[in-house]
């Protein structure tokens, strides 16, 4: 199933396996944050996914499955790298230092964004899917033109892969060869439609046809996830041109909270990716190599669990927003049917009044 | 005063120069916009004096296009698109709409939309199928973009800079079929405000409103009329989203009828919220309904017979006339 080119550094039983181009360059201590990372963020989407249930939230994308993928990219990067996602990438917006708070206020269904992006580096949810990917190029041109040491990394998954935005994005990335990463999270299913509907190749075969390199790693391995994605972005800062890198991975959970994963896959396939848990293997690498204590573990448990409190707090917390705000950054400049909307509602008194 | 007499196209030609020498952060990307200078030579030597990486030869997607200049405006750029013709903007409509127009929304103020998008629409110029449409109304229903569009020379030299100055994204829309009409370029200031409608000629029995290539049938519509006897007010409507009512709704109280003249078909029109808008402002004012002249509900048809789907002079004359036998 696996395919043989696949990078990987750490088996599914937390042996550390040798690839001839690709070592581990990472430390004990930098393997249990990592570590942490996965936990937290397995115990996040744990969280929310509660909530939802609970009416508390509109929706939620779970990311559980795809934990290695997502830290094992968001540590590759660099401060001043640019990050387009989609509405998935929760693992990423942890390394880039957005609250948790603020990846739930979408589906909270109180803000169509979250997050500013200029501060934390990662781009606003974007849920039409591929559009980002553009997003990505342009501002990759943007930063060849500044003339600037930085890197772009942006997110689809296998279902965007069929989407004309992100093989356009491949065409222009490679015709001005732009400092950008492609990282493709193949989790086998696009909710219902599976992978083989939407390529006869493996996805990272796609990258030679548009003319640049193209690597398939293994996404529950985050000591291969995180060197695969760094050299990709070393080699874009430095001029090499875009990577796609295809996260060999798998949504143990459903697509959204609205859907049904039961009634298209078969629960032996959820067996064998649950054999492949990208958080169990470093933990076997961290108890066998580095000796590290049970307590140690119970302690990430617990602030894990902490941080889950204090999410569901902080969202609980968060109010319907006043109905005037729908008018706010609709437009920079004035505009009169902005004024006159706000005229109308504060005049009929639904605006800004007790709900 | 410096005046100089020039075509719309170099007009928009100057116009885009002077951007790019005033701000190093403007870009134009588009189809064939360098060597060539576009196809209607609107960027004509342009590549040559900014350079490849300001003037951008775009392969041929114009998802990518506009996609692109999203990401651009992100980092701080100010991107011109140009979008080759009309019928192939569609494309990108998913990325104007999705993206374009809703990502400052979507960032909290954070991101500016600074970019603009041109596109050589209506008809008249004897094309091919796709080459020949007017998509303004999309647009104009989408919150979150500006359309406007110029009808002449000095108004394509002025309205595509403060087009590029402005923060909000804005869908440019260009009269091919006025082209290569002269007119006179004031070069020291610009006319009106972006948003802005215009009275291009004083009148005080019907107003008729068009905008890009219309403007020039109704003034010609209304020297016919002036030989009749009868007094046609021409607005401009220069801005299609948002509208200038103002301006509108002043010369309908002094006229109390209203003619609107567009290529694009009535329905959900810019010329059907024209006079939507204008009949609530102006109830009381009105000496008979608003009357649309449109393109025909049908696709834009093969162009040996398009002068007969284009809003002609004798067309916009018997709305005048339907309008003014409401009088009793």
């Amino acid at each position: 199933m696996i395919d043989e080119e696949l990078v990987q550094l750490l088996t599914p039983e937390g042996e550390r396996v040798s690839h001839p181009e690709y070592a581990s360059t990472l430390s004990g201590e930098e393997i249990l944050s990592f570590y942490r990372d996965m936990v937290i963020i397995r115990r996040l989407c744990n969280e929310s996914t509660s909530l939802q249930r609970q009416g508390q939230l509109a929706l939620w994308a779970p990311v559980q499955g795809q934990e290695a993928a997502q830290i094992g990219a968001g540590r590759a990067l660099a401060p001043m790298d640019f990050t387009f996602p989609t509405y998935r990438e929760h693992g990423i917006a942890w390394c880039r230092g957005v609250p948790p708070e603020d990846m739930l206020r979408l589906f909270r269904a109180v803000s169509n964004g979250g997050w500013d992006p200029q501060k934390y580096r990662h781009s606003v949810p974007t849920i039409v899917l591929g559009n980002q990917a553009l997003h990505a190029v342009g501002y990759a041109m943007g930063v060849q033109r500044d003339g600037a040491e930085e890197a772009v990394l942006t997110f689809f998954g296998d279902g965007a892969s069929s989407q004309g935005d992100v093989l356009e994005s491949f065409v222009w990335a490679a015709s001005f060869n732009a400092p950008i990463v492609f990282f493709c999270q193949n989790n086998q299913w696009g909710i219902s439609t599976p992978m083989s509907t939407q390529s006869k190749i493996p996805l990272y075969h796609r990258a030679h046809g548009f003319g640049f390199p193209g690597v398939r790693v293994d996404g529950n391995d985050v000591l291969a996830v995180y060197e695969v994605t760094k050299r990709a972005l070393e080699s874009a800062r430095e001029g090499g041109g875009p990577t796609l890198i295809e996260a060999y991975t798998y949504r143990l959970g459903a697509h959204t909270t609205s859907d049904d994963p039961t009634r298209y896959r078969i629960d032996a396939e959820v067996e064998v990716w649950k054999h492949r848990d990208p958080i169990e293997r470093v933990k076997s690498l961290l108890v066998r190599e580095f000796k590290i204590k049970t307590s140690v573990f119970d302690d990430l448990a617990a602030e894990a669990e902490a941080l889950a409190l204090k999410l569901r707090d902080d969202v609980l917390a968060m109010d319907r927003p006043d109905p005037r705000s729908m008018f706010e950054h609709a437009y920079a400049a004035p505009h009169p049917l902005i004024d006159e909307g706000l005229r109308d509602m504060v005049e009929l008194g639904v605006g800004g009044g007790a709900h | 005063m410096a005046t100089q007499t020039m075509t719309m196209a170099k007009a928009l030609n100057e116009g885009l120069r002077a951007a790019m020498e005033k701000n190093k952060k403007v870009l134009i990307m588009g189809e064939d916009v360098g060597k060539l200078g576009g196809v209607f030579r609107i960027t004509d030597g342009l590549q040559k004096d900014f350079g490849e990486d300001r003037v951008i030869d775009a392969p041929l997607a114009e998802s990518a296009i506009v996609g692109t200049a999203v990401g651009l405006a992100i980092r701080g750029y100010r991107t011109v698109c140009e979008i080759q013709f009309d019928g192939f903007v569609y494309p990108a409509f998913d990325q104007i709409v999705s993206q374009v127009a809703k990502l400052r929304k979507r960032s909290d103020g954070v991101y500016t939309m600074g970019l603009v998008i041109r596109i050589p629409f209506q008809g008249g110029i004897g094309a091919i199928e796709h080459h020949s449409e007017s998509p303004e109304a999309y647009f104009a229903h989408t919150a979150g973009l500006r359309v406007v569009s110029c009808s002449t020379p000095n108004d394509a030299y002025w309205m595509i800079q403060q087009s590029i100055e402005h923060d909000d994204p804005i869908i440019f829309c260009e009269p091919k079929s006025r082209y290569w009409e002269k007119g006179e370029v004031n070069l020291d200031q610009p006319p009106n405000g972006l948003f802005d409608a215009v009275v291009r000629r004083e009148g005080t029995d019907v107003t008729v409103v068009g905008y890009g290539s219309t403007v020039k049938t109704a003034l010609r519509a209304a020297d016919t009329a002036a030989q009749e006897g009868l007094s046609l007010e021409v607005i401009d409507a220069r801005s299609l989203a948002p509208l200038d009512l103002e301006t509108m709704a002043a010369s309908l109280t002094k006229t109390g009828r209203l003619v609107v003249v567009q290529e694009a078909p009535h329905t959900a029109s810019v010329g059907s919220e024209i006079v939507a808008a204008l009949s609530e402002r102006c109830f009381y004012s009105l000496r008979a309904p608003g009357v649309r002249v449109s393109g025909y509900h049908v696709p834009y048809p093969p162009t040996r017979i398009e002068e007969d789907y284009r809003p002609s002079v004798d067309r916009v004359l018997d709305a005048v006339d339907r309008v003014m036998g409401f009088d009793s």
